[in-house]
């Protein structure tokens, strides 16, 4: 199948309001006599479940959560952007549609970003009409901070739970059609299949996590909001039960999967502690607005250092390597998150690293606290040379601004980042790739939609900070709902889906044999003895740096573990009660069939843009090195073995933007 | 550090249930709370017998998924943390530790440590929420500007999590710290008084219908918070249902 992006014609700043006013509208009558799935309730299922209730869809929602409100969303930190500008710092749609393509490594398509940067301003709005608590300044206007890779500060927050306050608006928005019976919702269900009729994605199979039921769910459209895979790598900042189960369903029958091995590395989380490591805790890239990075520039230093003769803050200003500073004297440490988690391995792997296990940098407040704490003292009338007293007022000003993480990062460290700088190092976060969508965020299955973090569509090779909580609204409250009435309007005469075809006989039979094996196996493993071997394979070869003889073995050695796990995994208990094993050794399978087709794809992308990087493509001075004929998309079709997957193009033109080298000095 | 765990199992929600005895040797300080129960999972699991269940899954405080008991005490001996945040580190070698579900009416165990908190989401239904649709022409975020103290005192209370240790910890079960946080979010905000009278009488009558107690201001949910949710939200949602039962 040729892929049909389906880019409406015209100049760009007139594509969306064109398409919108051109596409089939379903009248209200008729809305009531279609019945949508949505599967997934974080930003963007959650927001897209609310809008389609409003508009008078019968909406049937999945999470696999006992509530929407604990989606992974809810763990988002530091802010969402909006080209608002608020603060006349010469913001506007041009400039967050730029800075995102550019921040992409010029890998995202134009017409889905300069879209996204459109309805920016009308998520705050929203939002604001919900009740969401956004951070105020003393006039009781909403306040911005800056993130990664652009200069205006057009991030709006609510502390460091941005995500936490967001998602609670969009469950308030889901609660109020509950409430009147718009939207059906099923927790602790997780989806299994998608069901296919006549070519269309009529339904899923889906799992009562609680009972073990397998149930079949019909709909005329389907619409995964599941969420991003990067738990393939084991460690990662994702929730423990952050899965691509339903993305990989999808795949297998006929969603095509783009840019798998397009990843986001994000510079600034708590280094590992341990074999017993479970997950991976990020601190907000906002922290980069007031906290400098930096390592020992001597090795003796290190060595000091990580001995404990030597506290961080002994060490001389000369004696310290602010490398961002060095080598980025523009954005300094507000580059971006790729551009930053590389230039920390490199300084790691060159031997600086400042913790036990050579992991980790340092991320130091104290110039922040003097700088805000003479500006108190000033504004107070008190000493402005009293350094303790002023150490003392900076520090309340960032409590103030980052309180909450700093007490996270004590309550894990069991240090105090107020008085000894936090150590940091990059972890695996967030996944630009995902399935493939056309510009109506339909995916090459007719009738199935990918929204959010589970699509591909604007982030190209590097997603920006605070972008991801607007592409999730931004597709759930503004685009999907116009989008998907222009195919629902065929099907207004077609009546409630049978759940008794043969297709459906199908799926369920097929969900029923991979839970029958694997409660069956009699293996020796437990399921996190092989998650945690895949994620080795993936962070050693697939990790920050890539190159061919890597990935090649990465391929070998996936497709092994693999065979193993269906041979030996161990599963207790049964298949029809409440039974965590067995739901975590479902998604660890697809996690093993997605691993292989990632590491293909990042071999096949011979080039290095954004989260990947090639070791054989880099610039002299080791930036990442773009090439001209990979300019496009990796849309891969599913062919019964990952190995056997077909890659299809998809060609990126740029009409509106001059592709660069990207450069942040 | 070498331990004894004292943990409730409980095969379903019709079972009866009772305490099982389970050492645990090598735990590192560094382990979380959570992670300390995958440890004695993953040796269970290797043995042949079904792990312990219990809720989680961000494992960083805000998703309010983990729920337990831990020596009698919710989300543990620390104050201000969700169990998931818990560090081994406030343990001492040798030390016993009891490990129970949520006890609630409201709160029905489904396995272990799992219970079922829907009753939460069916109190939020009743009128959790501002009417207005998503539309792309509300007024612009800015037209009212909102004093920066309601507004953080609106953040504080929204940032409730939604664990139901507030209710675990009262000899009522009482849920109003969670009903009240919701509550005084809209209450302090010009966007939440259009509906307040209706919200605070539509969401207390399903709290009580859920089987929740009353609220004998005992003070201990406020105690054991995570969130440190203030129990000033108690008062003003009292008085947000006064005024509302007046002109209702
Ligand atoms: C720690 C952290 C901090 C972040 N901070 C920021 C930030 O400050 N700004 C920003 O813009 N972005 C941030 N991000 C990224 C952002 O939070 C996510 O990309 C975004 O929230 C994803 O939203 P989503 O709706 O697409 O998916 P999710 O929120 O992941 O939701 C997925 C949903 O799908 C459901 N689901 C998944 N699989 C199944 C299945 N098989 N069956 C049934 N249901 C299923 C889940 O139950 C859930 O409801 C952060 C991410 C992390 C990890
Ligand atoms: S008020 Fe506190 S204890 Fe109660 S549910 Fe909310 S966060 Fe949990
Ligand atoms: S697991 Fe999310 S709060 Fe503990």
């Amino acid at each position: 199948m040729a892929l049909d992006s389906k880019i409406p014609q015209g100049p760009i700043a007139d594509k969306w309001t064109n398409h919108k006013n051109k596409i089939n509208l379903v009248n209200p009558a008729n809305k009531r006599l279609i019945d949508v799935i949505i599967v997934g309730t974080g930003l963007a299922g959650g927001s897209a479940a609310a809008t389609l209730a409003e508009l008078g869809y019968n909406v049937k929602a999945f999470c696999f959560q006992d509530s929407p409100r604990r989606a992974h969303s809810i763990a988002a930190q530091g802010g969402i952007n909006a080209a608002k500008n608020y603060q006349g710092d010469g913001d506007s749609t041009y400039r967050l549609f730029y800075d995102t393509v550019k921040g992409g490594d010029y890998r995202s398509r134009e017409s889905n970003v300069h879209r996204l940067a459109e309805v920016s301003t009308n998520i705050i709005d929203q939002c604001v009409a919900q009740g969401v608590p956004f951070a105020r300044d003393y006039g009781g206007l909403l306040d911005n901070r800056s993130f990664g890779g652009v200069l205006v500060s057009r991030t709006f927050y609510a502390k460091g739970q941005t995500g936490q306050q967001l998602l609670l608006g969009a469950y308030s928005a889901m609660n109020r059609q509950i409430g009147r019976g718009k939207i059906k919702m099923h927790t602790r269900h997780e989806m299994l299949d998608v069901v296919i009729v006549d070519g269309k994605a009529r339904g899923i199979i889906a799992r009562n996590l609680v009972t073990g039921e397998i149930e079949r769910h019909s709909a005329h459209a389907v619409v995964l909001g599941t969420g991003g895979y990067g738990n393939a790598f084991y460690l990662s900042t994702y929730a423990m039960g952050s899965n691509v189960t339903a993305a990989w369903k999808a795949h297998k029958r006929g969603a095509y999967f783009a840019n798998p091995c397009y990843t986001q590395i994000h510079p600034t989380c708590i280094p590992v502690s341990g074999d017993h490591q479970s997950k991976l805790t990020l601190m907000s890239e906002s922290l980069r607005n007031d906290g400098r990075i930096w390592v020992p520039k001597h090795k003796k230093d290190v060595e000091a250092i990580r001995d404990g003769s030597l506290k961080p803050t002994q060490l001389a200003e000369d004696d310290r390597d602010y490398y961002l500073e060095r080598r980025y004297p523009a954005f300094g440490n507000l580059v971006p998150r790729d551009v930053a988690s590389r230039a920390a391995k490199e300084r790691c792997d060159a031997g600086y690293g400042v913790n036990k296990t050579g992991e980790a940098v340092y991320l130091d407040f104290a110039s922040a606290f003097m700088r805000y704490g003479k500006e108190q003292a000033h504004v107070k009338g008190l000493d402005e040379d009293d350094a303790i007293l002023i150490r003392k007022l900076g520090q309340e000003i960032v409590k103030n601004k980052y309180g909450n993480l700093f007490q996270m990062y004590e309550k894990i460290v069991d240090q105090n980042p107020y008085e000894t700088p936090m150590m940091i190092y990059p972890a695996v976060h967030y996944t630009m790739g995902g399935i493939w969508v056309d510009y109506n965020l339909m995916t090459t299955v007719p009738g199935l939609y990918a929204i959010g973090e589970a699509n591909f569509s604007d982030h190209g090779a590097n997603r920006l900070g605070a972008s991801a909580l607007m592409q999730g609204l931004a597709d759930g409250y503004f685009v999907l709902p116009y989008t998907i009435g222009d195919y629902l309007a065929d099907d207004i005469r077609t009546g409630p889906i049978s759940i008794d075809s043969k297709e459906f006989d199908e799926a369920e039979k097929s969900a029923t044999e991979i839970i029958d094996k694997l409660v069956n196996n009699n293996g020796t493993h437990s399921v996190d003895y092989f998650h945690k071997k895949l994620g080795k394979i993936m962070w050693n070869k697939c990790g920050m740096a890539r190159n061919e003889k890597d990935l090649k073995e990465a391929i070998t050695e996936i497709a092994e573990l693999r065979e193993e796990f269906w041979k030996d995994v161990k599963i207790p208990g049964e298949a029809n009660e409440y039974n965590e094993e067995l739901a975590k050794a479902g998604r660890v399978a697809d996690f093993l069939e997605l691993g292989e087709l990632f590491a293909k794809d990042a071999l096949v992308r011979e080039e290095s843009a954004g989260g990947h990087f090639r070791d054989e493509y880099q610039t002299p001075e080791g930036e990442a090195m773009r090439r001209k004929e990979f300019q496009f998309v990796s849309a891969w079709e599913f062919k019964g073995e990952p190995k056997d997957a077909v890659l299809h193009k998809e060609d990126l033109v740029y009409e509106n933007i001059e592709v660069k080298e990207r450069s942040y000095k | 550090m070498n331990l004894t765990l004292k943990i409730w199992r409980q095969k379903g929600a019709n079972d009866k249930g009772k305490i099982v005895d389970y050492p645990i040797t090598e735990v590192s300080p560094d382990m979380s709370f959570l992670e300390m129960l995958d440890v004695l999972n993953q040796e269970l699991i290797e043995k042949g017998e079904e792990p312990v269940a219990f809720d989680h899954d961000c494992r960083e405080g805000i998703c309010g998924s983990c729920s337990m008991f831990v020596n009698g005490q919710a989300h543990g001996p620390d104050s201000m943390v969700t169990v998931c945040q818990l560090h081994m580190r406030s343990f001492k070698d040798g030390d016993t530790i009891f490990i129970e579900p949520w006890r609630a009416t409201a709160f029905p165990v489904i396995k272990d440590l799992i219970v079922d908190r829907s009753a939460f989401d069916r109190i939020q239904q009743a009128g959790g929420f501002i009417s207005v649709n998503t539309s792309g022409n509300t007024q612009d975020a800015n037209a009212i500007p909102i004093d920066k103290h309601d507004a953080d005192t609106a953040f504080d209370a929204a940032t409730c999590i939604g664990c139901g240790a507030c209710v675990a910890s009262c000899k009522n079960s009482s849920a109003m710290l969670f009903v009240s946080a919701k509550v005084s979010q809209f209450a302090l905000l010009p966007q939440g008084k259009v509906e307040a009278t209706d919200r605070v009488l539509n969401m207390v009558k399903q709290m009580d219908d859920e089987g929740f107690g009353n609220c004998t201001n005992t003070g201990a949910c406020e105690v054991e918070c995570p969130k440190g949710i203030s129990l000033e939200n108690i008062a003003r949602m009292n008085r947000e249902y006064l005024s509302a039962s007046l002109k209702g």
